[in-house]
């Protein structure tokens, strides 16, 4: 037996082959930006972002008269005895919360489903779901609020008109927001290919769609989610128009009598916004999770 | 230095499972039908390479085996079931994809472990069958990769890998080494037939590529607008085509005019014997290897058109004063210039005739 029939490959090392490189070369037209430039435009975007937040966060520490800083104002927001003129607010922040997870359950539930059926198995509807999804982004909310009014009347007739019931027409304005991530996320996998291997290797469809489509697809759908939750809470045309008592409604009354609450809260809320993005851009598409150590 | 790879372990080692096509029809409804009523049988063990140009079927017919493609009529069996009706999950094949298919969120040894999952084997004997399938395919080393991190002919090892370790009935092969490069993918195509040796599976694979084909093969089945033209051993079809498309489709083919008649067929004035056929005498098209013309002291007289180097070969393109261009390969260390007068001859039979209009 000659060695050439007892090697694998024989005298090539299997590992030779380097994967490409990220980085590109510098100074090629269409490399990307050098790690200087990078820097550069990181830091003049975040002072950008920094300087309202900043001014923001200030003016909550600000006494009503007189100077210096104080966390009165932030005090005054745990405080029991002043719990009553909070009371709105806190409620209209619970609604905003249900709100937020009924929207989002819409889009896993319904969309999600609804995009990897046009992907996977119906191509040819793949136009039609793209452009119906897009569309509420070009025509402008007041707009659609007006033509929500004459079916809202009939929807109360039938579920009341808790503020739970916003979510239909809230989860009808965050589809091009929630379809776009995950859109681009399915765009970047082979999921045609990756569902046949599975199933060639024994996954049912279910199986495949939760073993390797929706790992694949982990970074779009936080992304989707946080801009849902995003709309959510910053909506304000559909439940002021619709009488109901939300974050940014609660928000805005609040403001008229204390300005400090109302810049206090919008800070907040950008904050969790920020964590939440922070959050996304650490989480990766593809080998977010530490394989596990295998026994030799 | 080269290594010495490791035999197959038991793990991997499979009796061949006989696979059959038996009068499928598939029709996309465009007009055209993908599979006309084709057959096949694969014995057990056996490699057999459906070869043919793009559209022709052949990924249809593989992937109707696989169960990804339903089928419009006939049967597909897999030893002595018949599985039409068996959704893909439930054929127990392997199947190796053109695109790289590894599961990205998944490390090397968690993509190999998928299939072993899905049967629910146990932990310790799956990291052993997994471990030993890697090896197998000198890849044990990278078990915790991700596909990112490895080049492509390493990816399709690995996928290879993935789909032996289930120990299926058969192995389905889409044009795997068609994104490789020209060396890996003459390396990756030996070490697939040497494993397809030593474990003995069915395998069944696909291919545009009539030299990766003719390599690789027990058998060979070219296709041709969702037909089996011909099904046969390299040898069969390099010397005996059973049809103009054939004799066109695999290796070089020098196409002349000439008149058949008694069993010889005249060309440019030369007798050459044909092998005995159903075409009638009268004029014919008759296919001459290149290697079966040889560059000679006395002969045809013809101009040089274009010569070009293939390592120990040369093929050189002339043309006669008949008028039409005969394709000659001969040793390299004859060099002929474009514009020089050379002489031609015959040195074989054509490999086929076929009636001409």
């Amino acid at each position: 037996m000659t060695a050439a029939t007892a090697a694998p490959i024989a005298g090539v090392d299997p590992t030779g082959t380097t994967p490409p490189s990220r980085r590109p070369a510098r100074g090629r037209y269409g490399a990307v930006p050098s790690r200087a430039t990078g820097t550069v435009v990181l830091v003049v975007v975040g002072v950008l972002f920094a300087i309202p937040l900043l001014s923001m966060a200030t003016f909550t520490l600000r006494p009503v008269s007189g100077s210096g800083l104080t966390l009165v104002h932030w005090a005054a927001l745990f405080d029991p005895a002043q719990q009553s003129n909070y009371s709105d607010l806190f409620a209209g922040i619970q609604n905003s919360l249900i709100l937020a997870v009924i929207v989002v359950a819409i889009v896993l539930l319904l969309l999600v489903p609804a995009m990897l059926l046009a992907e996977l198995k119906y191509p040819r509807v793949h136009r039609v779901l793209e452009f119906v999804c897009l569309l509420p982004i070009t025509v402008p909310t007041i707009v659609l609020v007006v033509g929500f009014v004459p079916v809202y009347q009939v929807l109360q007739g039938v579920v009341g008109s808790d503020p739970w019931t916003l979510s239909f027409a809230i989860g009808v304005i965050v589809l091009p927001y929630a379809y776009r991530p995950i859109q681009a996320n399915i765009g970047t996998l082979n999921l045609t290919t990756l569902t046949e291997a599975a199933r060639s290797l024994g996954a049912s469809w279910p199986v495949a769609v939760w073993r390797i489509v929706l790992p694949n697809l982990r970074r779009g759908l936080i992304s989707s989610c946080l801009l849902t939750v995003s709309v959510v809470l910053g909506e304000f045309t559909i439940a002021n128009v619709l009488s109901q008592n939300t974050f940014q409604t609660a928000l805005l009354l609040l403001q008229q009598t204390d300005p400090y609450v109302g810049a206090l809260l919008a800070l907040a809320a950008l904050l969790f916004v920020f964590v939440l993005l922070v959050d996304v851009s650490r989480t990766r598409s593809i080998g977010g999770r530490r394989p596990k150590k295998r026994k030799s | 230095m080269t290594t010495t790879a490791p035999s197959p372990a038991d793990s991997l080692v499979v009796r061949g499972t006989p696979v059959q096509l038996v009068d499928v029809v598939k029709d996309y409804g465009s007009g055209s039908r993908a599979l006309d009523a084709i057959s096949l049988d694969v014995q057990p063990g056996e490699f057999v390479a459906l070869l043919g140009p793009s559209g022709c079927g052949k990924t249809t017919a593989l992937r109707a085996i696989s169960g990804l493609e339903s089928i419009d009529s006939g049967h597909v069996r897999i030893g002595d079931q018949d599985i039409e009706s068996v959704p893909v999950h439930k054929r127990d094949i392997g199947m190796v994809f053109q695109s790289y298919s590894l599961f990205p969120h998944m490390t090397v040894a968690q993509n190999t472990a998928f299939g072993l999952q899905m049967r629910k084997v146990g932990r310790a004997d799956r990291d052993r069958r997994v471990q030993e399938a890697l090896d197998l395919v000198g890849l044990g080393h990278l078990a915790e990769r991700y596909a990112h991190q490895m080049s492509g002919g390493q990816q399709q090892r690995v996928a290879l890998a993935r789909a032996l370790v289930t120990r299926p009935r058969v192995l389905l092969l889409d044009e795997p080494l068609s994104a490789l490069d020209a060396k890996v993918r003459v390396q990756l195509r030996d070490e697939i037939r040497k494993i397809q040796q030593e474990t003995g599976i069915t395998a069944v694979f696909v291919t545009h590529d009539q030299e990766e084909a003719l390599a690789v093969a027990d058998r060979v089945a070219v296709m041709n607008a969702g037909r089996i033209e011909q099904i046969g051993t390299p040898e069969d079809l390099y010397l005996r085509p059973a049809s103009e498309f054939v004799a066109g489709f695999v290796g070089h083919s020098n196409r002349v005019e000439g008149v058949l008649e008694h069993g010889r067929v005249t060309v440019a004035g030369q007798d050459l014997p044909v092998l005995p056929g159903a075409v009638p005498d009268g004029p014919v098209l008759a296919f001459v290897r290149p290697e079966d013309v040889l560059l000679a002291a006395s002969g045809l007289p013809a101009i040089v058109v274009s010569t070009s180097f293939l390592g120990a070969q040369r093929r050189t393109v002339v043309r006669l004063e008949a008028g039409f261009a005969l394709t000659v390969q001969h040793a390299a260390s004859e060099h002929p210039q474009p514009g020089d007068l050379v002489h031609v001859a015959f040195a074989g039979q054509p490999v086929a005739v076929a009636a001409r209009s």
